[in-house]
């Protein structure tokens, strides 16, 4: 195997990196593939408890790049989908724990066994997410349609190019179709367009994303809701497939009651 | 809405989003930073001053967003034309 190595990132915190990550690396592996997803935030980590995966750490990231155990000991598999695997972060460690080139070897070491390796980068352009995008061969930038989202995803990408990544692409998250339409929110064309890179996919903003990470159970597990859908489109695109762009609206298809039901449904 | 509306514009916040990012990222893409913007207003002063007298304290100099693009505007009252500025010109070439 030769995975491809893939980091979400996107500069400003809070725009759902980590949720994207989850999603995406679940999605791909109900596709069939084997994924780990690897979380970066050294020190804060989260996609441990966004994938509810939190009881079952024993070792983490830190703990395989100074010798303390082998890299399938700090692997955690999913139970619930096949072919799944976390590697956490410490959590009482800083950022410098971990070198670019530990990063790299132990990314290497993944790609021979795996056909995907997602990783969770922190926010901030720093040591932390130049370690998370070190080994990467395509990057992922989450932005939200907000100045200060773009303004730092803008930045990032300068950086990845700087860094000679080939493969750049972007995907807007929490898109509020009824905020663009009133004309009080940038829309996807805008945002593509300053940004200037691929355009992968549009996630709306969705209570069904709090309800998922309340429970641990990202949404692509099963669920059917616009996130849920727009995250299974990224991941066929990310597989190669061509699915047209759509610009969902967070109430897609749904009256009042709908709504109230899909939050029982969930 | 049409309550809300008395008191806000609708449909305003998307263009002003989209204009102050483009300008900001005017600023950041090509690193310009109020540094370099002086060290311009310097080397412009010094080079229209060989031409004719300026007033330097009424320059104005800044980057203006028209339409899709962004033009630096520099706004340069004149105090008089110098008469021998092929002198100057000539003098200077030879100071190299």
């Amino acid at each position: 195997m030769n995975a491809r190595i893939i980091v979400v990132t996107s500069g400003k915190g809070g725009v759902g990196k980590t949720t994207v990550t989850a999603n995406i690396s679940v999605a791909l592996a109900k596709e069939g593939y084997s994924v780990v997803a690897i979380d970066a935030d050294i020190g804060l980590r989260n996609l441990d408890v966004v994938m509810g995966l939190e009881n079952r750490i024993v070792y983490n990231l830190v703990d395989v790049v100074e010798g303390s155990c082998r890299l399938e000991q700090a692997l955690v598999r999913d139970k619930r989908v096949d072919n799944l695997y976390l590697l956490p972060a410490a959590q009482t460690r800083t950022k410098d724990a971990v070198s670019p080139e530990q990063m790299v070897e132990l990314c290497e070491a993944l790609r021979d066994s795996y056909d995907f390796v997602l990783i969770d980068s922190p926010a901030g352009i720093e040591g932390g997410f130049k370690n998370a995008a070190v080994a990467a061969d395509e990057a992922l930038v989450v932005a939200t349609p907000e100045v200060s989202s773009v303004r730092d995803a803008d930045r990032i990408i300068g950086l990845l190019e700087s860094e000679g990544k080939k493969s750049i692409s972007l995907i807007v998250n929490r898109y509020r179709s009824s905020m663009v339409k009133k004309g009080n929110m940038l829309d996807v064309t805008d945002v593509s367009e300053i940004l200037a890179v691929k355009l992968l996919g549009v996630v709306p903003e969705d209570e069904a994303v709090v309800v998922s990470t309340n429970k641990g159970e990202p949404l692509s597990m099963g669920y059917s809701s616009p996130a849920a859908k727009a995250f299974r489109d990224i991941c066929h695109r990310i597989l190669g497939k061509d699915i047209p762009l759509k610009y969902p609206d967070e109430n897609e298809g749904k009256g009042f009651w709908e709504g109230i039901k899909s939050l029982f449904r969930l | 809405m049409g309550f809300l509306s008395r008191f806000f514009k609708v449909g305003d916040s998307k263009k002003k989003a989209k204009e102050r990012l483009q300008l900001v990222l005017i600023h950041d893409r090509a690193d310009i930073s109020a540094g370099m913007m002086e060290m311009l207003r310097k080397d412009i002063i010094e080079v229209i001053s060989r031409y004719m007298e300026i007033d330097e304290s009424q320059i104005e100099l800044e980057l203006e967003k028209e339409n899709k693009s962004v033009a630096l505007v520099a706004n340069i009252p004149i105090v008089k034309v110098k008469r021998n500025y092929r002198n100057v010109k000539t003098s200077s070439n030879k100071g190299e």
